[in-house]
């Protein structure tokens, strides 16, 4: 593979999202996690720009860095640690490092070229393409029109906006004070 | 371009690392960030798979929309969940949360 523009900036994201999520993982405290979580995540937007997915890099940065994270640090605000004395970690860090690097290895061990150079199988083989097809100009807009079209995902569609209803409902449901649950919002403060 | 193994080998370390926090972290808010950082490993997946093996056809890029849908929900849920535990414990470790332990 050459030295390319576009193989520099691969590394740049492809560094700021594992060394961010990294961090997010081992920092102590919850707030810079979360920093560091919205930088990786802005990572992932990096990598699918270069994937020519520019739709999904935007939704990626207004849903996942402008809500989610956002929402996580309300969360963290909201729950100040009392317990700040006690380790970040639980007492299996060890086994989960160990379940983690024997994850990572088996995955890599499939990813790689390096199997089939080793003759071990033949995996492998679709990996390494660096050419594909390039991608229709308009496939934004056919992905709007897949999203509603019957013969598509518009049944997947229409499940996920309930999906969200849902969790809209359930979390306020959640998050309800005490003892007004069975009282409209309205009349809550009537008892 | 990027061969396509090099963004395979990016999002199976960051799902590692998200497998390592969801295992080793105490706090439960860290845990679900966590579980964010292995939903974009898989995201990363899912359009790397599409833009190398299938460009013309959308799917990947519609799956990885679904994903985006879930992940909100579930942060949503998830963080109400972990408050209202607050609420009630005074905690959000999720070791002191073990009454169906046994």
């Amino acid at each position: 593979m050459d030295i390319t523009v576009e193989s520099i900036v691969f590394l740049i994201f492809g560094v700021l999202t594992l060394g961010s999520a990294l961090l997010v993982v081992t920092t102590r405290n919850l707030f810079h996690g979360a920093l560091y979580l919205m930088a990786s995540l802005f990572g992932v937007a990096g990598l699918f720009v270069l994937l020519a997915a520019p739709f999904l890099a935007g939704v990626q940065v207004v849903v996942y860095i402008g809500a989610i994270a956002i929402l996580i640090i309300f969360a963290i605000m909201l729950t100040p640690q009392v317990t700040a004395m006690r380790s970040v970690r639980t007492a299996q860090w060890p086994v989960a490092v160990a379940v983690a690097v024997i994850f990572f290895a088996l995955l890599v061990s499939v990813v790689t070229p390096l199997m089939d150079e080793l003759g071990v199988d033949d995996f492998a083989a679709d990996f390494t393409q660096e050419n594909p097809p390039d991608v229709p100009a308009d496939s934004l807009v056919r992905l709007g029109e897949q999203l509603v079209d019957p013969q598509q995902f518009m049944l997947p569609f229409e499940v996920a906006s309930v999906l969200l209803m849902a969790a809209l409902i359930g979390a306020v449901l959640l998050v309800w004070p005490e003892g007004t649950r069975s009282t409209p919002p309205g009349e809550a403060g009537d008892d | 371009m990027v061969p396509l193994w090099m963004y395979l080998m990016v999002a199976a370390g960051l799902f590692s690392i998200g497998l390592y926090g969801v295992l080793a972290r105490r706090n439960a808010i860290a845990i679900l960030m966590s579980i964010e950082l292995m939903l974009n490993a898989v995201n990363i997946n899912l359009v790397a798979f599409w833009r190398y093996q299938a460009p013309l056809a959308l799917n990947g890029q519609a799956f990885a929309a679904f994903v985006f849908v879930v992940a909100a929900a579930e942060a949503a849920v998830g963080l109400a969940l972990i408050i209202t535990i607050y609420r009630r414990r005074q905690s959000v470790i999720a070791e002191d949360v073990d009454l169906l332990k046994w």
